[in-house]
C-alpha cells in the first residue's frame, strides 16, 4: 500500500499546491518548513485523505510537522489505516 | 523588572538574524504631506532629498487636497479633536452614521460599519459571522490582514491557487458539507495588481450557496467606471455579501475602514466583532476628511479617469522599455525582477536618481519573485511620469536587465 499511497499524496500534493513552472517534489521534500505548503492548505489535503481513506484525523495528529514531506503524510496515513483494522 | 541580559540577547540575535538575511526594513522618513513630490531624509540624518513618490496609496492623490484638508479642519473645530470612548459605549457621532450610509450607498450594500482601520475589520468580520461548523475558501494571495482574521476565527480554513475557478468550484464541492461557506478573495491584488473575477465567483457562489467576501481595499475609489470597486469592474455590485476596505488608501490615505455588506452581517459585526467593540472609534477629523472624499468621488470622476490614464501611460512606458511587469490593468505595476539583492539595489539606485520606490521580497511576496512594486496616482502629472521613466530606464540599463526575460534576469542574478 506504502507505493501507492506515495505517488497518491505527491500526485495530489503537485496538483493541489505547485505552479506550472514550480520544481518537481521528491517524497522528502520539505513541504511546510520549505514554504510550498502553507499550514491553512493542509486542511484540502487533509480532507482528501479522510475521505479516500475513510481515517479521521484529530487536529492534534495533524501537525505541519506531520505534514511536512510525502513521506511523512504516508507515515501517518498508515497508522491511521492500521488503526482501523 | 525582568529584562535580563538574557532575554535582550535573544532578541538581539533575531534581529541580527532578520538583517543577515538581508529582511532588515527600515523607516525612511518624510519631511513634507503625501504627494507625488516628497522630501525624504535617507538614510536617517542625510540631507533632505526631493523625490517622486511611486510607491504611495494615495491613488486618487486626495491625501493632501485642499478640500479634505479645509473639512478635516472644520470637522476638529465642530466635533472635536476625539471621542475618548469605543462606539457602543459614547463614541458615535451623527457623522459616524452619516459616513456610514454614505458608504453604503456608494459601494451598493445593505449597511455599513466603520472600524479604526481595514486590517481591523479583517481581524474582527470573520469571528463575528462564522462558526467551527463553517468553512472559508480563500485565494492563496488575499491580503494578510485577512490571513490574520481567518485565523482568529474558528471556522475551517481551506485555500485555491490564485485566481483558479476551476479549484475555487472543486473547493466548494469538497466542503458541501459544512453550514456555511465563505468565498474570500482582495478585489485588486496588492502585490500583483491584477483583479480579481469576481463576476465568476459570484456565480460559482450562487451555485454552491456560498458567501463571498472581498477585501477591497486597493479598488475602492477608482475601480470601476465610477470608482465603486472591483465589483463594479465586474458587473456584479449588489452580489458580494461583504466588502470591507480602507480610507487609508484612496479615500484621502489617513485611517479607518469599514465592513459592509448584508444587513445581518453587519449588525453581527456591530455585536461581535472584537476590533470593533474594544478599539476607539475613528477620530472626527477623519470621518470629516473622508465625507469630503466620497462628496468629491461621488461628484466627479475625473480624478479616477485620469488615474486610469496615468496608469496605461506607466504600463506603456515600462513595457516598451523592456522591464519584465505583472500583467494586469490597475494603478499597481509591479516591475520583477526576481532576485531580493536586485530588488533592494534597484530600488537604491531609483532613490539616487529621485525615484522612491521599494522593493519587495520574501516573505512579503513568495521566494524568487522579488520586485519593485510601482504605484500610480492622479496626483502624478505626465512630467513626473516620464521622469521616472527616464530614471527605471537608466538604471535598468545599468543592472541590464532591458529586453530581458525572466529567465535571462535569473540566470544573471539568481533567486
Amino acid at each position: 500500500m506504502a507505493e501507492e499511497l506515495k505517488d497518491i499524496v505527491l500526485k495530489y500534493v503537485t496538483k493541489e499546491y505547485l505552479e506550472d513552472d514550480s520544481e518537481p517534489l521528491t517524497y522528502e521534500t520539505p513541504l511546510i518548513s520549505g514554504g510550498i505548503v502553507d499550514s491553512f492548505s493542509m486542511v484540502s489535503l487533509k480532507r482528501f485523505l479522510e475521505n479516500k481513506y475513510q481515517i479521521a484525523i484529530p487536529d492534534e495528529e495533524a501537525t505541519p510537522e506531520a505534514f511536512d514531506s510525502v513521506n511523512k503524510i504516508v507515515a501517518l496515513v498508515e497508522r491511521f489505516v492500521a488503526k482501523k483494522g | 523588572m525582568a529584562y535580563s541580559d538574557r532575554i535582550r540577547g535573544a532578541y538581539q540575535a533575531t534581529l541580527k538574524g532578520i538583517e543577515d538575511a538581508g529582511l532588515f526594513k527600515r523607516e525612511r522618513l518624510i519631511h513634507s504631506p503625501q504627494a507625488a513630490d516628497i522630501e525624504v531624509e535617507f538614510p536617517t540624518g542625510s540631507p533632505l532629498k526631493k523625490v517622486i513618490n511611486m510607491c504611495a496609496n494615495n491613488y486618487l492623490g486626495l491625501s493632501s487636497h485642499p478640500e479634505v484638508i479645509k473639512a478635516a479642519h472644520e470637522g476638529l473645530e465642530k466635533r472635536g479633536y476625539g471621542m475618548s470612548s469605543v462606539r457602543f459605549i459614547c463614541g458615535t457621532q451623527d457623522i459616524h452614521r452619516e459616513l456610514e450610509n454614505k458608504l453604503t450607498a456608494f459601494l451598493g450594500t445593505e449597511d455599513t460599519l466603520l472600524f479604526p482601520s481595514c486590517m481591523d475589520a479583517n481581524a474582527g468580520v470573520f469571528e463575528a459571522i462564522l462558526t467551527k461548523d463553517d468553512v472559508i475558501i480563500s485565494d492563496r494571495l488575499v491580503h494578510a490582514s485577512l490571513v490574520d482574521g481567518i485565523r482568529l476565527c474558528s471556522a475551517m480554513h481551506d485555500t485555491i491557487k490564485h485566481s483558479d475557478m476551476e479549484h475555487l468550484e472543486e473547493k466548494l464541492q469538497l466542503h458541501a458539507d459544512k453550514r456555511f461557506k465563505l468565498v474570500v478573495t482582495d478585489g485588486v491584488f496588492s502585490m500583483d495588481g491584477d483583479a480579481a473575477r469576481l463576476d465568476e465567483m459570484a456565480s460559482l457562489c450562487e451555485k454552491h450557496e456560498a458567501m463571498i467576501l472581498v477585501d477591497d481595499s486597493h479598488a475602492t475609489g477608482f475601480i470601476g467606471r465610477t470608482g465603486r470597486g472591483t465589483h463594479e469592474k465586474c458587473g456584479v455590485v449588489g452580489k458580494m455579501d461583504v466588502i470591507t476596505t480602507t480610507f487609508g488608501k484612496a479615500l484621502g490615505g489617513a485611517s479607518g475602514g469599514c465592513v459592509s455588506g448584508r444587513r445581518e452581517l453587519v449588525e453581527m459585526c456591530r455585536q461581535r466583532a472584537r476590533p470593533y467593540l474594544f478599539s476607539n472609534t475613528i477620530a472626527p477629523v477623519v470621518v470629516e476628511g473622508v465625507l469630503k472624499v466620497m462628496d468629491l468621488i461621488t461628484k466627479s470622476t475625473e480624478r479616477r479617469d485620469k488615474l486610469e490614464k496615468n496608469a496605461a501611460y506607466w504600463r506603456r512606458g515600462l513595457t516598451e522599455a523592456g522591464f519584465v511587469l505583472k500583467e494586469g490593468d490597475t494603478p499597481i505595476v509591479p516591475v520583477m525582477l526576481f532576485n531580493a539583492k536586485l530588488a533592494q539595489d534597484v530600488s537604491r539606485a531609483l532613490y539616487d536618481e529621485g525615484i522612491y520606490a521599494i522593493g519587495f521580497f520574501f516573505p512579503v511576496v513568495a521566494q524568487g519573485q522579488a520586485r519593485i512594486r510601482t504605484q500610480i496616482s492622479a496626483g502624478h502629472e505626465i512630467h513626473h511620469l516620464d521622469k521616472a521613466l527616464e530614471a527605471f530606464v537608466k538604471v535598468g540599463r545599468r543592472f541590464d536587465i532591458l529586453g530581458k526575460t525572466k529567465q535571462e534576469i535569473v540566470a544573471k542574478y539568481g533567486l
